[in-house]
């Protein structure tokens, strides 16, 4: 039963990240871009973290994509009016993707053995309690870097996407 | 509650994250729209993020999943940062076609 | 004595030199002479107490430091104050004094007034420091700055290239004399291990390579007191202020080589075969000079080929181990060369900066102090008797003619000539009408008191030098004897028949000068043509033997052309190929940089190539 969820979800996510590549609209592009971020949250679901599934689902799912879904009408790309990229400059792209696949499976495969069958002893680590203790104690620092760094962010976008006087 | 990794093993979740990181890798090169580039980027990131998780519980840690949670927050501002940028460049040129955007090499 | 005193003799001329070189152009030109004379003055009167008291006391020796440090030897940096170096202490700051005090009047219009005094002053302190240095190091510290500030004075007027080229000739040719000195150095403390002049008399020895270390010695005097063949510097240095041709080029530096060479006569006594170079090199120069001083027509240049000449004659003496009388010969040729250049400055002074004899004659009338002490000096330069030349050069022929008579035939004949071309340039100068033009004769006058002075004292010293050294009972024998090792001289004390005849075959000599050249200058009036319409052995003569042309034909031309050589091939592989080192990097940079153009597919795509040569290496390549 969850194999065969499993496999229906990895089907789900390569497939919406290749169509996101593919489809000429960009709006199209980000839709599919949201179901994959979807199958991935169903990964985490899978994995038994619920905290990052929702966190997931919050963040990508709800905030980045509506931001990208945002710049893209606000630029008004919908229309799909992108010129293709060369022919050669695709079979360059292609061919990276074989190498690189071929070369991340195959060195995969060459290491194999060094992964241990999984033994479950059943402690509880990532229920959002004991992620909430782990995180403000021993992540504090970081945790209130992240802060620091979204506030940043924030102060940056609306610095850099706004309007320049003409006077200046 | 049974895990799914006694059953499908952590290898599967490793070809599924590879097979991500290159539909990511091929869409940066494929495409010549940034948005649709900033896409693959983000689909980069999550096959990482996915083979944190994966291993996390793999290894019964939390740290894994408490890395996953900075990269997103990481992802989030990169996001808000680059698309004000193209914001901003689409109102200088007009278009956010990568090719056109060379003015930077030295 | 006060080692104080000692010191002061030397820092007297350095202050002066600080101060009319740091505040000179601030200080009017009364006041910057009175100051340079001051220091040298003051300088004198140290060497005089000094003088007083090494007439009975014994050699000073200071050591200020350490200065260099060896495995097995070190070198101070000392003066030592003996005999010798206060003889030349003596005459350096006296006849220094008298020449500052003529220059005072003499450059009195030359806008670069302090400037000169500047360097005169710098000039005296190396002087004296050449002569006190307590050993080789120290000497050669002197060597160098008199070298120096012979440069700088040569090119003192140094607006005009021939002068500068003059200035540059001097010091090149001192240089290879140098090089000869740093040699004898060298090998001097290796065979002995110490360049201390005491501690090198009592402990040299005959060694295999002593020969090269004196005849090193010999060449670096060659350069620096101006012999064969080194000594066409000397002739083009007139290019100077009169002032220094006589301070530097006639009275003190040129002395340097025979200083240098009294100094060390013990080394020198221990190779025999060097000193009959000496000797052979010395009289050679003499004649050699002489001959071409018959037909100069440049009063300056005349006394140029005199000084050489006269230099011959000191080396001669060396060579034959009479250092006292070579000695001898450097003070009253110290006093009355000085004179005459002096002299030779007054007049070139009255008739307005014009040097060619042609252009004078007739000044007795209107200088006649300048003439009288003129008239002295020559007639002490051609060896009459009493005068002192006639001592000191009688001197030397006594001592040739013991040793070698061809030697004494050769130096016979160059005091001949000696006697005749200094008569031409009496005569010329100062006898029948004036020959040059109607403004100049207008302008005819006595040179200030400033410096017909120095002419005056100096024509007496001349005229009553001799008496230092009397044959029979010298007086300067016996103030060397510490000095000087083994003496060739002190066994010809008692004067017989030889010697009667020798010194009135001498004399006659110099009366056959004079003679000749009255009748040819007075009774005939004659006047020398120009350079361009003589013939046969005056032609020769006239050109310097083209020893210049000859230098310039087998050293110079040839350097030239390596250098062009060199310049052009050589340097440009060797340019190429360094210049290579920095081009090929660049070159590469600028191929790199396109690779940096900005297309993201690019980058991306070496990054993918990368990654995939980093795995395979990492898991795939074993």
């Amino acid at each position: 039963m969850i194999e065969i969820l499993f496999y229906i979800l990895s089907a789900v996510t390569l497939g919406s990240a290749f169509l996101t590549i593919l489809s000429k609209n960009p709006i199209h592009s980000a839709i599919w871009l949201v179901i994959c971020f979807f199958s991935i949250a169903g990964h985490y679901a899978l994995l038994n973290s619920q905290f990052l599934a929702m966190v997931h689902i919050i963040v990508y799912s709800g905030a980045i994509m509506i931001l990208m879904l945002f710049t893209i009408m606000l630029m008004n790309l919908n229309i799909s009016d992108e010129i293709a990229k060369p022919i050669v400059t695709k079979i360059i792209a292609t061919v990276c993707f074989c190498l690189i696949g071929f070369f991340l499976v195959s060195s995969l495969a060459q290491t194999a053995p060094a992964l241990e069958t999984y033994t479950q002893t059943g402690v509880d680590f990532q229920t959002i309690q004991v992620l909430g203790k782990v995180l403000l104690n021993e992540f504090v620092l970081p945790f209130e870097m992240a802060a620091i760094l979204l506030l940043m962010a924030m102060i940056g976008a609306v610095l850099i996407s706004k309007k320049e006087k003409k006077t200046a | 509650m049974e895990n799914v990794l006694q059953q499908i093993g952590i290898d599967q979740y490793i070809y599924l994250a590879i097979l991500l990181f290159c539909i990511g890798a091929f869409g940066i090169l494929y495409r010549r729209n940034a948005i649709v580039m900033f896409m693959s980027i983000e689909i980069m990131l999550n096959a990482a993020n996915l083979l944190l998780v994966a291993f996390s519980t793999y290894h019964e840690d939390a740290n894994g999943q408490v890395f996953v949670f900075f990269t997103m927050a990481v992802a989030a501002a990169e996001v808000a940062i680059g698309l004000a940028i193209l914001v901003a460049i689409y109102r200088n040129i007009g278009s956010i076609d990568i090719d056109k955007l060379k003015k930077l090499k030295g | 004595m006060s080692t104080t005193i000692l010191l002061l003799t030397l820092i007297f001329p350095l202050v002066g030199t600080l101060i009319n070189g740091f505040w000179g152009k601030h200080l009017s030109k009364k006041v910057s002479g009175t100051i340079a004379t001051l220091a040298i003055a003051a300088s004198f009167v140290t060497s005089c107490l000094f003088f007083a008291y090494i007439q009975d006391g014994e050699p000073v020796k200071v050591v200020l430091f350490e200065w260099m440090k060896f495995n097995y030897f070190s070198i101070d940096f000392g003066f030592y104050f003996d005999q010798l170096a206060a003889l030349w202490l003596m005459f350096i700051t006296g006849i220094g004094t008298l020449i500052h005090l003529y220059s005072t009047s003499y450059m009195s219009h030359d806008e670069n007034f302090s400037k000169f005094f500047t360097y005169l002053n710098f000039f005296v302190f190396f002087m004296l420091i050449l002569v006190t240095g307590s050993n080789l190091a120290m000497m050669f510290i002197g060597w160098e700055g008199v070298g120096l500030c012979s440069y700088l004075l040569i090119g003192f007027w140094y607006k005009n290239q021939d002068y500068n080229n003059a200035a540059k000739k001097a010091f090149i040719m001192n240089r290879i004399g140098d090089l000869g000195f740093l040699v004898g150095i060298f090998v001097t403390g290796y065979l002995f291990h110490t360049l201390d002049f005491i501690e090198l008399k009592e402990q040299s020895f005959l060694a295999p390579t002593l020969g090269i270390a004196t005849m090193a010695f010999f060449i670096a005097a060659t350069g620096k007191s101006a012999q064969l063949p080194l000594y066409t510097w000397l002739p083009d240095a007139m290019a100077g202020p009169t002032p220094v041709s006589a301070l530097i080029h006639a009275a003190t530096m040129v002395t340097a080589g025979i200083f240098m060479i009294t100094r060390l006569n013990f080394l020198f006594d221990l190779t025999p075969d060097v000193q009959h170079i000496i000797a052979i090199i010395g009289a050679v120069t003499s004649l050699v000079a002489a001959t071409i001083a018959l037909v100069q027509n440049d009063i300056k240049k005349v006394l140029a080929y005199s000084t050489v000449s006269q230099l011959g004659l000191m080396f001669l003496a060396l060579g034959l181990g009479a250092y006292e009388v070579a000695v001898f010969h450097v003070i009253t040729h110290a006093f009355f060369k000085a004179c005459l250049f002096l002299g030779s400055g007054s007049v070139i002074h009255a008739v307005g900066g014009e040097q060619d004899m042609r252009h004078m004659g007739g000044l007795k009338k209107h200088m006649k102090i300048t003439y009288a002490t003129f008239f002295i000096s020559t007639l002490a330069i051609s060896g009459f008797p009493p005068l002192s030349g006639f001592f000191s050069k009688d001197e030397i022929l006594l001592t040739a003619f013991h040793h070698n008579t061809v030697l004494w035939v050769v130096a016979s004949l160059a005091s001949i000539l000696t006697a005749f071309y200094m008569f031409r340039l009496l005569f010329l100068t100062f006898s029948n009408k004036f020959r040059g033009t109607e403004e100049q004769e207008h302008h005819l006058h006595e040179s200030p008191s400033a410096m017909t002075m120095p002419l005056i004292i100096l024509a007496v010293l001349a005229a009553v030098g001799g008496l230092i050294s009397i044959p029979g009972s010298s007086w300067l024998n016996e103030f060397l004897k510490p000095v000087i090792k083994n003496s060739a001289t002190l066994h010809h004390h008692e004067l017989g028949t030889t010697e009667y005849l020798l010194m009135g075959l001498a004399v006659v000599g110099a009366l056959i000068g004079l003679m000749v050249a009255y009748f040819k200058y007075i009774k005939n009036k004659q006047v020398p043509v120009n350079d361009n319409n003589v013939s046969g052995l005056q032609k020769l003569f006239a050109n310097k033997y083209y020893l210049d042309e000859i230098y310039m034909l087998i050293i110079v031309n040839p350097l030239n052309f390596f250098g062009s050589f060199f310049k052009k091939q050589i340097d440009g592989l060797i340019n190429g190929v360094v210049l290579s080192f920095g081009r090929v990097p660049s070159e590469l940079s600028y191929q790199g940089k396109k690779a940096q153009n900005g297309n993201i597919g690019l980058y991306l795509f070496a990054f993918v190539i990368g990654v995939c040569g980093l795995l395979y290496y990492l898991f795939m390549c074993y």
